[in-house]
């Protein structure tokens, strides 16, 4: 079964990176696999956008609360369910259908979105 | 047997019941339960995860399967009522009769976005959007805001010519019919008409708008004339797939069925044009 083994070695190489992005550890195996560069984590971001403050970082919560590769979008402090594509773009909850080249660009679409609306927390699921 | 029938050609008492039982649906608290399902897969599919719902090849079965016992819920309240499709190549346009007050109503104010006029307009008092991830309670549209022009039929056509449904890795990053179809590559079908919406139906709780439904049942048509025009291509992977549904195996929520029993539309229903 090697497909089913790369397949599953893929995966593991993007947790690990994932893993990485999150605690700050350097991972060079991870680093090396064929897919890290869809994975390396994205620049952190702190700015107020049309009046509301957006936030971008390597995530702190556990895993399963996000998608977003090990990465965090918050705006006024509530986090946005943010989901990283195969090709590296990025969507959240509120423009789930428009991808954006960066977790910066889906949080200013977010705050574009919401026209002023508080966002509530999604889930844990 | 149950006929799904182009919108645009319903009469107005076909109109008045499908709305009637919509909204009974979201009195009696039904309704909202479709959305919170559907949210549920929008934030658990994940490209390099588990993929059901969206961004994987059961996007067709699984909304297949979606739409029938939301269907099957609009019957129970009216017998009579089907699900219409919106052919939104065709009907591409904010005055098209479909957003018109005796039916969905129109696009939103330019200050909020919200819906004024219709059946599903907050003012009305019947359409609380409850299952959301932002503070506001009123239906929201930007008929066109988003993005100007909704797919050709000569864009429809080019995807409905991709002779194999689906392909490795059998996520938004695929070749093939079905990703082509759900709009993650190339002309962009599906996605881009959640976008033109705008509002809710261009959020993970998309099915608070009911074009959702008239969207997803124009979606599930295509998939079927693509069956049409490729009658020697079927739904792929076909077993051993990780995270990903092959044709035999069962879908998520229901369990209790697989990509293999929803090809054939026919069972279930026909649509005004077979």
């Amino acid at each position: 079964m090697p497909e089913l083994s790369r397949r599953r070695a893929l995966g593991t190489a993007a947790v690990l990176t994932a893993a990485a992005a999150a605690h700050t550890l350097s991972a060079p195996a991870a680093s090396a696999a064929p897919a890290a560069s869809h994975h390396d984590s994205p620049e952190p971001f702190d700015e107020v956008y049309k009046g509301r403050r957006i936030q971008g970082r390597p995530a702190s919560g556990p895993m399963h609360h996000h998608h977003g590769d090990g990465f965090e979008v918050l705006v006024d402090a509530v986090p946005l369910h943010v989901m990283r594509n195969a090709d590296g773009s990025w969507i959240s909850v509120v423009s789930h259908y428009a991808p954006v080249p960066t977790p910066r660009a889906a949080a200013r679409a977010a705050v574009d979105e919401l026209q002023g609306a508080v966002l509530l927390p999604f889930p844990a699921n | 047997m149950t006929v799904r029938k182009n919108q645009a050609g319903l009469s107005a008492d076909e109109k008045r019941r499908f709305v009637a039982a919509v909204l009974e649906l979201k009195r009696s608290g039904r309704y909202d339960a479709f959305v919170t399902t559907h949210n549920a897969f929008i934030l658990g599919d994940t490209d390099n995860g588990e993929r059901t719902g969206h961004r994987s090849p059961s996007f067709l079965p699984w909304h297949r399967r979606f739409l029938l016992e939301f269907e099957r819920a609009l019957q129970s309240v009216d017998a009579s009522v089907t699900l219409p499709y919106w052919d939104w190549s065709t009907d591409r346009s904010p005055r098209s009769s479909l957003w018109a007050p005796d039916f969905l109503g129109g696009t939103g104010r330019s200050r909020d976005g919200q819906v004024t006029d219709g059946p599903f307009a907050a003012s009305a008092g019947n359409w609380p959007i409850t299952v959301r991830v932002d503070g506001r309670t009123f239906l929201r549209r930007q008929l066109g805001a988003n993005v100007r022009e909704l797919p050709t039929r000569a864009e429809v056509d080019s995807v409905l010519s991709t002779a194999t449904y689906d392909m490795p890795p059998w996520n938004s990053a695929s070749d093939g019919f079905r990703n082509h179809l759900e709009g993650w590559r190339g002309v962009n079908l599906h996605n881009r008409v959640h976008v033109w919406v705008g509002g809710q139906m261009a959020t993970g709780v998309s099915p608070n708008d009911p074009v959702f439904w008239l969207h997803h049942a124009y979606i599930d048509k295509l998939w079927a004339e693509w069956q049409r025009r490729n009658p020697r291509s079927g739904y792929l992977p076909t077993g051993g797939t990780p995270n990903v549904v092959d044709l035999g195996e069962t879908m998520k929520p229901w369990n209790d069925v697989r990509p293999a029993d929803l090809l054939d539309h026919t069972a279930f229903y026909t649509f005004d044009t077979d």
